[in-house]
């Protein structure tokens, strides 16, 4: 069948049902490849990290959104209660054309707004009332349509709670027709008195009442997905028409804002925002999230799977950059492991170090050679000795055994990288004018990037350090001790004590520091003669030992200090291209995520066109110049 | 056929230089002391004008300094054109280039072909693109001696512009330039104002000195000292050279009109070139599919782009990883593609659903329910130009995105628009999610402009011209004088862009003095003719006045007029 024909342009292909059979990722991913010999192992770790890597960041979603939500929702039970109490006050009645709002800044990264809203009104719609009610604004160009969707949703839940039988539908369908605040509140109040009776009666088989999870008189909540892109008259509308019938109609409405709450007062005038209350709430902002999702992704031993720096400056660059979006952020990591795993036969090993030990065991010899091609590992055989060399290039149980070693040697590597990382992180992040960068991921690509101690903003960084006061210094050492206490390395532990017993001393340099005056003010005892030579002698005394005695207790332990943080991260922040077998672990194909993210079709066609030759790999340019390929 | 030598050497489509031609071209030129491949024309006649300029007045040097200004405006033509790794020059794409390129290249195919027998008229195109070469060369020379001959000549550039034409028209060869130059001519003696489209494509061309666009005012501007007049070319030769635009269309060249079969045969008889990179290319692009399917299966969805058709790319995909699995072509370039169309053929053909739906948000949430629930529905979706016509709207890529976001939707796309990607917002891109892949494939889009229509084609206007000329036959020949009074008219008019139809009352009073009609009725009831076969069209202008238009382009009622007269 062919997909060509002058009356139709869609084509639908069925096969034939006893012949369809479902193939399955693997088999396209075994089969993409030319060796067969770990296919479908690497495709496992890979989605088996995918399955891990995507949950912590649901997580970490959730614990941040947790916050927020958690006072959204004291804020709605806060008003809710003022719209009971209103009921029954007259006095309140005066004010009570007031909808209670809700003003949530959620910063401009509008991709991962639609997510964060749809786990808002889940958990609104569990815990707080069936009536949630989200638009967009491209849905809702005039008031109708506005009113039309709210009925809409809500209707269609009050079809949810009710019962799922058909015969609602039709009842439902043509009161859409009539849409107005009116009938909406005629339809609350028949909602909640049909369900209040129904509570009293049948209760029992009622599938989703308003059960103790959700409030008696539940509130009907609207959310405005994207506030700024409503129109105006549409928004000034609906908030006086609904201002009106407030008494009897719990409303709420949650703005989603993405640039400043200001907008609210640009957009609408003083008579309608005079009507709202507005409470703010401040999203956490998607810089935050990120650092968070680097902290929990790639700045751990947990996953084995690495980046390397080249990478992930592509992928920070499309977040600040581009969109902001985190989201976007954790698709780009989800490639680079995609495409990790498909193209390196060896990322077989990058899983846990156990597992990775049992799977050396297993490889085949033509892995080995796999092995013996990597460049880290023949830099690493050139540093040997000649019979080892022999060897390691010749053998494949010797080599086993080395590459054991050599990934438990990556695995510890990783495990010590971090925590001092995170140390020199600490110290860096509180010098002025921020040398190594303020954020952690600036450092790491720092650090990634090649040895961070022959960097010139790592000098003006420790000489920074050198001039740190005492309280400062001793705040940081504990943040640091904090930081290698938590981590579980064990060739950590002497550092730590190292550094525990600086903060000693550092604390104890008080009444060190108090017998110096005292010798100093003896010092000025001795000096009262007044003789002019005398004078000029001792002054002279003085400013030599000014210039030799620089150097106070406190002085020199700072120095020690510093340079025991030095020996710390020569020690353990070697990049780690240094390190033999990384490429088994760090994805380092930039160029191929750039193409596949951020895609630059307009270059394309003019090489294209400018330049087929670029394309088609002709070799001799000077032949072909009147040449061009047809079109 | 200067005008397209030149940018021979720059554009970047053109392929088959005859190289033949070229060398022809500048061992004739050789002769003239060529300085540079730009701008030889100019130069020439630079020269040759030179001449008078010695022995005679003012106007004289007046004409100089237009070739000057001539050599100006081709000097920055050649400028535009040369430095092509501007990005600016790819983008904007210079049709008035193309019909003069593009009747090139038929010549040149048929001169490669060598089809003689049946293709008679076309060989004669074949010599006429060949021939004003030689017939420029010899007419300038011929007008060299002239201009010695006579003192007086060149008063106007007008004038020796009206004698070369004359000359061409008596030089061996018919050339088709002369007969564009008459009816230039035509024009400007019943209209003074020079077009300027005429004037920026006269020095182009340079076949004759071009005229002064607005008689007076260069004439005031020249006699200035040159510093000035440096200031002055320069934005005389800015303020025209972006109207660029040529009057030369495809109509021009008379019978030169092929049917669609005969010009596929053409084609189909050139060489390809590149076959072996090309298809290296196509299977290097085709590694990649089980990678696709991967990522398809992934939650990506995967969009091509790149230059060349990538149809048959996806064709190949399609029949190779896709025969086990329910999957649906989208042709976007099929001229009458909807989105509901596509959202029916899922309902009905996918998912079985017999039923209608109020508006297409309805029914892509019923969609949506549906393979959310069923996690064993599958549907791989192929869109063969996403950016097309039909689908590149808000909404539809809206709804698209949509579809694509559900994770047992696969969507493989392409689009082949420049300015494709501006359809996406953030919003639909993450909705997308697309993973780009780069498929520069240098396939020519057969199937995707199949739809269009060809300028080397016949099309439409042979379809009225014909349909108008049977019309006629059946008529009486009053009828007919009445028609032709229309088309004469509507042909007078056909510059003004203001004309809205011959009004009723001037058409009655023509066609009485004709003698065509005795009175109003046996007009309309002519007239009713005419519009019940579709001939004509009537509109009513602000005045109540009723005006009658014939909806046919100029260029066939001109071909229907000379047929008419040849019968």
């Amino acid at each position: 069948m062919s997909t060509c024909s002058v009356s139709k342009g869609c084509f639908v292909f069925k096969p034939n049902s006893n012949k369809r059979k479902r193939s399955s990722a693997a088999d396209y991913f075994s089969k993409g490849n030319d060796d067969l010999d770990n296919s479908e192992l690497r495709l496992d770790t890979c989605l088996l990290l995918w399955k891990q890597i995507k949950y912590e960041t649901e997580q970490l979603q959730e614990d941040l959104n947790k916050n927020l939500f958690d006072n959204l929702i004291r804020f709605l039970r806060q008003s809710h209660l003022n719209f009971k109490e209103k009921k029954t006050e007259w006095a309140c009645r005066m004010k009570s054309s007031e909808i209670p709002t809700a003003a949530v800044v959620l910063g401009v990264n509008v991709t991962d707004h639609e997510l964060t809203i749809k786990s808002l009104s889940g958990v609104l719609q569990d815990d707080v009332t069936p009536f949630v009610v989200s638009l967009k604004s491209k849905e809702c160009p005039g008031i109708k349509q506005l009113l039309q969707k709210v009925m809409i949703q809500l209707m269609g839940c009050d079809v949810d709670v009710d019962s799922s039988d058909e015969e609602e539908y039709p009842k439902t369908s043509p009161r859409r027709v009539c849409c107005s605040v009116a009938s909406l509140t005629n339809w609350y109040r028949n909602v909640t008195k049909y369900d209040l009776q129904k509570t009293d009666t049948e209760s029992p088989c009622k599938k989703r009442t308003f059960s103790s999870r959700h409030w008696e008189t539940p509130p009907v909540i609207i959310i405005f997905k994207d506030m700024e892109s409503f129109t105006t008259k549409v928004l000034q509308d609906f908030i006086i028409m609904s201002s009106h019938c407030i008494r009897e109609f719990p409303l709420v409405l949650i703005f989603g804002i993405a640039t400043s709450p200001m907008v609210i007062h640009k957009l609408l005038p003083h008579s309608v925002s005079s009507s709202l209350c507005i409470e703010l709430f401040q999203c956490h902002s998607s810089k935050e999230h990120l650092t968070k999702v680097i902290d929990k992704l790639l700045l751990t031993s947990q996953f084995p799977f690495k980046i390397s720096e080249k990478v992930l400056q592509v992928l920070i660059n499309i977040f600040l950059y581009h969109d902001f979006s985190v989201h976007n952020f954790v698709k780009g990591f989800q490639l680079s492991l995609l495409e990790h795993f498909y193209s390196h036969p060896l990322s077989v090993l990058c899983c846990e170090l156990q597992e990775s030990e049992k799977r050396v065991k297993l490889l085949s010899h033509s892995q080995f050679e796999n092995i013996r091609r990597l460049p880290s590992f023949r830099r690493f055989v050139e540093s040997q000795v000649a019979e080892k060399q022999a060897a390691l290039l010749t053998d494949d149980e010797c080599l086993k055994e080395t590459t054991q070693t050599l990934l438990k040697d990556l695995c510890s590597y990783h495990e010590n990288y971090f925590p001092i990382l995170r140390c020199l992180h600490a110290f860096t992040s509180s010098l002025p004018k921020y040398p190594l960068g303020k954020q952690i991921r600036e450092l790491y690509c720092a650090c990634l990037e090649k040895r961070v101690w022959e960097r010139d903003e790592y000098e003006s960084a420790i000489q920074l350090v050198r001039m740190l006061a005492k309280d400062e210094l001793v705040a940081i050492l504990e943040k640091c001790v904090e930081i290698l206490i938590s981590s579980s390395a064990k060739c950590l532990r002497k550092p730590l004590e190292k550094l525990e017993e600086y903060v000693d001393l550092l604390r104890n340099l008080e009444e060190a520091s108090d017998d110096q005056k005292k010798s100093i003010s003896s010092l000025e005892e001795l000096q009262k003669k007044t003789d002019l030579y005398h004078l000029q002698k001792t002054l002279l005394e003085m400013k030599e030992s000014r210039r030799t005695k620089k150097l106070t207790k406190f002085e020199m332990l700072r120095f020690e200090i510093v340079e025991f943080i030095d020996g710390l991260v020569r020690n353990y922040l070697a990049p780690a291209e240094m390190q033999t077998l990384h490429e088994v672990m760090y994805f380092s194909a930039a160029n191929t995520l750039r193409e596949h993210l951020n895609a630059t079709p307009r270059a394309a066609l003019h090489t294209a066109l400018n330049n087929p030759y670029f394309y088609l790999k002709v070799g001799n340019k000077s032949e072909t110049i009147g040449l061009w390929p047809h079109l | 056929m200067s005008n397209p030598k030149i940018k021979r050497t720059n554009v970047l489509e053109i392929k088959f230089v005859a190289d033949e031609d070229v060398l022809k071209h500048i061992s004739e030129d050789a002769g003239l002391k060529v300085r540079k491949l730009n701008t030889p024309h100019t130069l020439d006649i630079k020269k040759w004008m030179k001449n008078p300029e010695n022995s005679s007045d003012d106007e004289a040097q007046e004409i100089f300094k237009e070739q000057d200004y001539v050599t100006a405006l081709d000097i920055q033509e050649s400028m535009r054109n040369g430095s092509s790794a501007s990005g600016g020059d790819v983008f904007p794409f210079q049709t008035p280039k193309r019909s003069s390129r593009m009747a090139e290249k038929v010549s040149e195919l048929i001169h490669n072909s060598g089809k003689n027998a049946e293709h008679d008229s076309l060989k004669k195109l074949e010599e006429k693109t060949n021939t004003p070469k030689i017939s420029k060369k010899y007419s300038s020379s011929k007008d060299q001696e002239e201009t010695k001959r006579n003192d007086f000549l060149s008063k106007l550039s007008y004038r020796t512009r009206k004698r070369m034409t004359a000359l061409n028209m008596c030089s061996d060869s018919e050339s088709d330039y002369s007969a564009s130059y008459s009816e230039e001519e035509g024009d400007d003696a019943c209209t003074v104002s020079v077009d300027e489209a005429v004037l920026s494509e006269m020095p182009v061309r340079s076949q004759t000195p071009s005229f002064p666009p607005k008689k007076e005012t260069p004439a005031k501007k020249l006699k200035r000292g040159i510093s000035s007049n440096l200031v002055e070319e320069y934005f005389e030769a800015h303020s025209s050279s972006k109207v660029l635009t040529s009057d030369r269309t495809l109509q021009k060249l008379e019978k030169k009109k092929l049917d669609q079969e005969s010009l596929q045969n053409l084609l189909s008889n050139v060489p390809v070139a590149f076959a072996a990179e090309h298809e290296k290319l196509i299977k290097q692009h085709e590694s990649l599919f089980y990678k696709w399917m991967l990522q398809l299966h992934l939650g990506f969805n995967i969009v091509l782009y790149g230059l060349g058709s990538k149809k048959d790319l996806l064709e190949n995909f399609r029949i190779s990883l896709l025969q086990d699995s329910v999957h649906l072509v989208v042709n976007g370039f099929f001229p009458n593609i909807t989105l509901k169309s596509i959202l029916n053929s899922v309902t009905e053909e996918v998912l079985n659903h017999l039923g209608t739906f109020r508006s297409p948000q309805d029914q892509v949430d019923f969609i949506l329910k549906r393979f959310k629930e069923d996690a064993s529905l599958e549907l791989y979706l192929l869109i063969h130009n996403l950016d097309s016509q039909m689908l590149r709207g808000d909404k539809n890529q809206q709804i698209l995105g949509q579809l694509s976001s559900l994770s047992n939707v696969y969507l493989i796309a392409s689009i082949d628009h420049i300015n494709a990607p501006l359809m996406w917002d953030q919003a639909k891109q993450s909705m997308y999610n697309w993973l780009w892949y780069e498929t520069t494939t240098f396939s020519p889009y057969v199937e995707e402009t199949s739809y269009e229509n060809s300028l080397l084609v016949q099309h439409s206007g042979s379809l009225a011209l014909s349909s108008l000329t049977h019309v006629l036959c059946s008529l009486t020949s009053n009828a007919r004088g009445i028609f032709r009074l229309l088309v004469e008219y509507q042909l007078e008019n056909k510059d003004n862009p203001s004309y809205l139809g011959l009004s009723f009352q001037d058409l009655y009073q023509r066609c009485r003095e004709a003698f065509l009609v005795n009175s109003d009725l046996t007009l309309r009831a002519q007239l009713t003719e005419f519009r019940d076969h579709k001939l004509i069209r009537t509109k009513r202008g602000v005045d109540g006045v009723e005006y009658l238009l014939i909806p046919v382009d100029a260029g066939t009622l001109a071909d229907f007029l000379q047929k008419d007269n040849d019968v």
